[in-house]
């Protein structure tokens, strides 16, 4: 066990798997020279050759398509998109290509590809490299989502991604890459599908994922004083999404709040309380409550952008909304 | 003896002097009308109200035949589109995985009944994969050939679209990756100089496909598409370039348009009686049967036995698609995700 950051979690993963599997391929734009925009891919072109860590052109739709390409051939490209606001450009080739492909061919081809970059809110950085894309990727079938809160989680999920046989979008967090935790030694990995019960508690249901999970845990802490005990869930990947989990947790606490960084039309929280609603209607002692992002593309301004991200107060409210509490 | 077949005896055969056999034209031509009769039928099977959609290339049989012949059947990459009926023949395919697509059956070699007709792929013979979307198959013929590079397996990857589909940024990506990295890929671009009702002049600029190469650093060879041997001339010679490691080629071949876009299109509606006839005198079916009575090859005899083989081929294929049954109700969700080796 070692205390690691999220952005070093991600890049041993990338080391270990491209030392153990000669097929994983890493790339994106400035990757290699510049060692990513995050530095998640610090020095691997010097460890691994531009054969297998690829400074791109600029050309997302291109280069993603590429992947598609070297992955029906059994190569494992890790494509690092430099925000996931940038893959709106490959979109066709992610949704009407990845995610079809095995289907298409009545599941003769795998498509082992992992397109991983960081999603959401930065600081200031405007409505263009700012959103939240995992309603959208998560709505088509043939794609998994994954979106990893600590580092641990960054590290397991990612070994699975890169080992499994389906396209992979894997959303890192621009604000958690310097975040410290401790990661497990060896081959660590994390299932899909899978979410932890990040915090126990008996009186209402917090489920969160990405950096929300931390949030929600902060406003557990402050909601502990009040005298209420939360449950927080950290969903991990929303697609598989681990139901069970969360029916289980809100058959004991009666109440819900889901939280998300993105808009709340039509978004993960939406789905998420429509489960709680078909599984556990009868349980619930109170509407499923949702903490999201203003409805607005992303403002520059700090004190604007500041109003259209969710906080822990707004956790706070919906929670005590749930008890009917004031 | 003929004055014709005479004649041939004087000049030696264009094809013998590109390297091929007699029987290596003859094999040419079956292809060709293998692939317009089984286009026809297609059709017929359309009208009669059997199968939903058709979407073929009469005309383009020819070009896709010569382009496919210098190609590896089983080491080399296709990845076509919906128009490459011929070319997926020519590398494997056979007349019944094509009518079970049609009818979308659940022995659907390619996608068991999932994907549209015409939509071609085939693991098996590595044919790859074909989208709606026009285009979006460059780019992946660039990651295959990059990965056949990297790995070192000799292989070559051909792909295929129309001149319509040049104008999506795809293919713009694509060839400018695959001139960067010197990838062993061969881009065919088959002109039949119209995007569904959208004439050449207003789509493509400049007006020739091949000059853009140029901008990408390797070669761009524009040929006419109803010249089998032709075709076949400069898809070799692409290949040796891309075996002896100098990179891509991006082929144009000029094709006549011999029917609509698709099932669910008139040409006529937009294309005027004069050039539709211009472009029948075009037909590589005519022409190249022309070329191989001209050189004596075939007779009246032998094509007589071709056609009648591929009628029999045809019947047999329709009947035992029709038979096929349809995909199993209970499988309709697979195939989503990997389901376990």
């Amino acid at each position: 066990m070692a205390e690691v950051t999220y952005r070093d979690a991600l890049r041993s993963t990338l080391i270990e798997e491209m030392e153990r599997d000669h097929a994983v391929v890493l790339m994106g734009e400035d990757i290699g020279v510049y060692q990513g925009t995050f530095r998640v891919t610090a020095d691997l072109l010097q460890r691994f050759g531009p054969k297998r860590v690829i400074d791109t052109p600029i050309s997302e739709l291109g280069f993603i398509g590429a992947a598609v390409g070297m992955a029906m051939l059994g190569l494992r490209p890790v494509v690092e998109v430099m925000t996931w606001n940038f893959s709106l450009l490959a979109f066709d080739q992610i949704i009407n290509n990845a995610a079809k492909i095995r289907y298409f061919s009545g599941g003769q081809v795998d498509l082992p590809v992992v397109i991983r970059g960081p999603n959401g809110a930065g600081v200031q950085l405007s409505a263009q490299h700012s959103q939240s894309l995992e309603a959208t990727y998560a709505h088509f079938p043939g794609l998994l989502v994954a979106a990893p809160a600590t580092p641990a989680e960054a590290k397991g999920l990612l070994r699975t991604a890169i080992r499994g046989n389906d396209p992979v979008v894997f959303l890192e967090n621009a604000a958690l890459y310097g975040m410290k935790g401790e990661v497990a030694d060896g081959e660590f990995a994390l299932p899909f599908g899978k979410a932890e019960v990040a915090r126990p508690g008996t009186d209402v249901t917090v489920v969160a994922y990405s950096r929300m999970v931390h949030l929600a845990l902060a406003a557990a802490g402050q909601l502990a004083g009040d005298g209420i005990n939360a449950e927080v869930i950290n969903l991990r990947t929303l697609r598989p999404l681990d139901t069970q989990t969360i029916i289980a947790s809100v058959t004991k606490t009666h109440r819900a709040v889901v939280v998300q960084e993105q808009w709340k039309p039509f978004g993960a929280a939406a789905e998420i309380a429509a489960r709680i609603y078909e599984e556990a209607f009868d349980e619930l002692d109170a509407p499923v409550e949702r903490v999201t992002g203003a409805d607005v593309p992303m403002p520059y301004a700090r004190n604007l952008e500041l109003l259209a991200v969710p906080h822990e107060g707004d956790i706070v409210k919906a929670v005590k909304k749930t008890l009917y509490r004031t | 003896m003929s004055a014709m077949e005479a004649k041939a005896r004087v000049t030696p055969a264009r094809h013998k002097t590109l390297g091929l056999t007699d029987k290596d034209v003859l094999d040419m031509y079956y292809y060709i009308a293998l692939a317009r009769a089984l286009d026809e039928r297609m059709w017929v099977l359309q009208r009669a109200g059997k199968a939903m959609f058709v979407i073929s290339g009469p005309g383009h049989e020819g070009c896709q035949v010569g382009a496919m012949w210098p190609m590896d059947k089983q080491r080399d990459w296709f990845v076509p589109f919906y128009r490459s009926i011929a070319a997926c023949l020519v590398k494997g395919m056979t007349a019944s995985d094509m009518l079970l697509g049609l009818f979308a059956r659940a022995n659907d070699p390619s996608s068991g009944g999932r994907q549209m007709p015409g939509h071609y792929g085939h693991p098996r013979v590595k044919i790859l994969s074909t989208s709606s979307p026009v285009g979006t198959q460059y780019p992946h013929g660039v990651g295959i050939a990059y990965a056949a590079k990297i790995r070192k397996t000799g292989e070559i990857t051909m792909v295929a679209i129309g001149e319509g589909g040049t104008s999506q940024g795809d293919v713009h990506e694509a060839m400018n990756w695959a001139g960067i990295y010197k990838l062993p890929v061969i881009f065919v671009v088959e002109n039949n100089a119209y995007a569904i009702s959208v004439p050449l002049h207003k789509q493509v600029a400049g007006g020739n496909v091949a000059a853009r190469a140029a901008g990408y650093g390797f070669p761009g060879v524009s040929a006419d598409g109803s010249d089998v041997l032709e075709c076949y001339r400069v898809a070799k010679e692409a290949h040796d370039r891309a075996k002896r490691g100098e990179g891509p080629t991006l082929l144009e071949f000029r094709v006549p348009r011999l029917g609509s876009h698709s099932s669910d299109d008139q040409q006529e509606r937009y294309r005027t009686k004069e050039e539709i006839q211009a472009d029948r005198r075009r037909d590589p079916l005519q022409t190249f049967r022309q070329y191989l009575e001209s050189v004596a090859v075939m007779n009246e005899g032998t094509h007589k036995e071709i056609t009648d083989r591929i009628k029999r081929e045809i019947d047999e294929a329709t009947d035992f698609a029709d038979r096929s049954p349809l995909p199993e109700p209970d499988s309709g969700a697979r195939y989503v995700f990997h389901e376990g080796d």
